[in-house]
């Protein structure tokens, strides 16, 4: 059977380093490298970070944010699946808001670089999204694709020479 | 994110130590304008060593320029040193090393 999980979170700001933790951990199956393991955790920070600050704002009661991931195997790696979900006031123009640089909350020292690192740090990425009702962002990321039987692990080649 | 500060004949070395996430950035904003408060009329540079953060996603972006926009005011410029693989690529690809250069 296919692996998944879900999860359902406040879009809380505290709730940013549990939601990249956890998916994290659900990928450790895979043996993903450390650099792998730091670019979902990036990509699922700026994803979870652009619900709590953008999608609900910050003046009302804490909407929801749902993690889901989908673990595809395929060979001798496989391929992470994340959907983060909320149900928030949308945007308008997601060409727009997808664009390098661009953001709408200049004050707070944001970059407006969040989707770009999702872009760049995952293998596939989309998103969509409807005015008042709320956003969805996928992404995907192959991992240990490289590797072969014939050239096994570094921790894999310590315990066959044990 | 805990923020400490060490002064060596007039560079001002700013540690961060921790994660950096936008949760994480309002206290250590706070604590690096203090430091710079306290330091940077007495200093030539200011170098943020990132050796010790073990998570950075793009809030460090705006953290930096933010505190880069600090020390300006006091004509001291700022430097960063020691960025992970993962946190030199956003660095690099924001652009931010145009401004902040690595030490
Ligand atoms: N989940 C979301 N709900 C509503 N608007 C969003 C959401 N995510 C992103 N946005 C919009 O897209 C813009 C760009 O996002 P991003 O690239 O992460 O930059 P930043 O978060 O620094 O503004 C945001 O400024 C915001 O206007
Ligand atoms: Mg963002």
């Amino acid at each position: 059977m296919e692996n998944f999980m879900k999860l359902e979170i406040a879009a809380l700001g505290e709730n940013e380093s549990f939601a990249r933790s956890a998916v994290a951990a659900f990928a450790l199956p895979l043996s993903p490298s450390l650099m792998e393991l730091s670019d979902i955790k990036t990509a699922v920070s700026e994803a979870v970070t652009n619900c709590v600050v953008h999608a609900y704002g910050r003046e009302t009661d804490a909407g929801k944010i749902r993690i889901e991931c989908r673990i595809e195997k395929t060979g001798f790696g496989g391929t992470l699946h994340i959907e983060i979900t909320d149900f928030g006031r949308g945007i308008d123009d997601v060409e727009k808001a997808i664009a390098p640089f661009y953001t709408t909350l200049k004050g707070d020292e944001r970059s407006g670089m969040g989707f770009t690192i999702m872009q760049t740090f995952m293998d596939e990425f989309s998103i969509e999204s409807e005015p008042t009702k709320g956003t969805v962002v996928k992404m995907s990321k192959r991992i240990g694709m490289e590797r072969t039987a014939e050239i096994p692990r570094a921790e894999e080649r310590e315990r066959v020479n044990a | 994110m805990r923020i400490c500060a060490e002064q060596r004949d007039n560079v001002l070395y700013v540690r961060l130590n921790g994660e950096m996430d936008e949760y994480s950035a309002a206290l250590a904003r706070r604590d690096a304008d203090r430091l710079a408060e306290t330091y940077a009329a007495t200093s030539e540079r200011a170098i943020f060593d990132l050796s010790k953060v073990s998570f950075m996603d793009s809030t460090g972006i705006g953290f930096l320029i933010g505190r880069y926009k600090k020390f300006q005011r006091y004509g001291v410029p700022v430097y960063v040193t020691n960025p992970s693989a993962g946190t030199d690529r956003i660095l690099e690809m924001s652009g931010v090393y145009t401004l902040i250069p690595k030490a």
